[in-house]
């Protein structure tokens, strides 16, 4: 299994079945994580909200 | 055949593009927009593109990209000039008004004097919208003039210029939703209702989705609407008013829809998946931009009667 660490809380994050780029909530502390590499296993805190974001 | 999507973070929208394009066998370019460089002059790396989808989450960037894209041939989902007209809601009210689809009453001012005049002729309560902003963020419901006086004088004191665009709406009397419609080219694929107690619906605060049926009327509406900020791949959002019956609100050009492929079972990454590469193809012209005067106007002002070439003094 590849597993990434939160940088925030450092609660494992499991990465399978996930793409480079896609934003996922860490389970333990809630904060959003964008996959930065699977293999190395890698996740960093995803990018904050911006004023013009959104549909 | 070459397929770029330009995107920024994946959501499950993105994940839903990115594996429809594999399903259909088409080779595809991701294209970060945080890493992106467009050298103006030289397009060279871009132009072997057939076709690009702008997926990017922030407006501006969408936006910047396309139109540098499309000055060099490239077309995009949507064009540039769509996402000028839907990412801004001022354009989008005049273009839905100059075609003549029916909207809420909505008054425009640039101070909070005359936003404050503005409101009061139009009677409490309205909606303060920034004209440029997404996910129900920062709308504001004015019920009363202390209400109108304390929001005015906060956007004008807190605010970037944008918020001192003054797009005030009427406030429709909707029955606890709103419609999401998705219309690709001439037709509305599917609908729902957005469900909240919240007189905010989007389902980014919250809205639960519902399937709504298409209609005939509906699809007219939605599809006239969409033509008249410039056609493409659109999300329509439309009020129902006790009175007048559906009203536009609002157009999206980078629509979201995990809540609406769920409830109505439309694939609808698949569908825009085969309308970028029908693009691709060139089986689907995009209209280009067109801007026609009004009537009345055209005697006085029209740009497109003047030729390039009587111009051209004007370009160093």
């Amino acid at each position: 299994m590849t597993t990434a660490y939160c940088p925030e809380c450092d609660a494992p994050i499991s990465l399978e079945d996930v793409m480079i780029g896609e934003i996922l909530v860490c389970p333990d502390c809630g904060v959003d994580l964008e996959v930065l590499s699977i293999d190395p296993p890698q996740v960093e805190l995803a990018p904050m909200e911006e004023e013009d974001w959104g549909e | 055949m070459k397929i770029g999507i330009i995107l920024s973070r994946v959501r499950v929208e993105e994940k839903w593009l990115l594996e429809a394009f594999e399903k259909r066998g088409v080779a595809y370019e991701r294209i970060d927009d945080r890493e992106s460089v467009f050298d103006i002059s030289h397009p060279d790396a871009w132009v072997s593109f057939d076709v690009i989808l702008e997926r990017s989450i922030s407006f501006a960037r969408g936006l910047y990209a396309t139109q540098i894209l499309n000055s060099w041939g490239i077309p995009t989902v949507n064009m540039a000039h769509v996402a000028a007209t839907c990412g801004d809601k001022l354009a989008t009210s005049s273009a839905l008004a100059r075609a003549g689809v029916p909207q809420p009453r909505i008054k425009v001012a640039f101070t909070p004097e005359a936003a404050l005049q503005a409101i009061e002729e139009l009677g409490y309560p309205v909606v303060l919208k920034p004209v440029v902003g997404s996910w129900g963020r920062l709308l504001a419901k004015i019920n009363d003039r202390d209400a109108a006086e304390a929001i005015l004088e906060h956007k004008e004191t807190l605010g970037s210029y944008q918020h001192s665009i003054y797009y005030i709406q009427e406030y429709i009397q909707k029955p606890g939703r709103d419609i999401r419609a998705f219309v690709v080219g001439d037709q509305t694929i599917c609908a729902i209702y957005r469900n909240s107690s919240h007189w905010i619906t989007n389902t980014a605060r919250n809205g639960q989705g519902e399937n709504c049926p298409v209609t005939p009327e509906l699809n007219d509406l939605c599809v006239k609407a969409a033509h008249a900020v410039g056609g493409g791949v659109l999300a329509v959002d439309v009020l129902e008013d006790p009175q007048r019956g559906y009203l536009v609100n609002e157009i999206n050009h980078t629509m979201e829809f995990h809540t609406l492929a769920p409830t109505t079972g439309v694939d609808i990454a698949g569908i825009i998946a085969d309308y970028t590469l029908a693009v691709a193809r060139k089986e689907i012209r995009l209209p280009v931009p067109f801007i026609q005067p009004p009537q009345n106007l055209s005697t006085i002002w029209n740009p497109l009667s003047h030729s390039l070439a009587e111009w051209s003094h004007l370009t160093p």
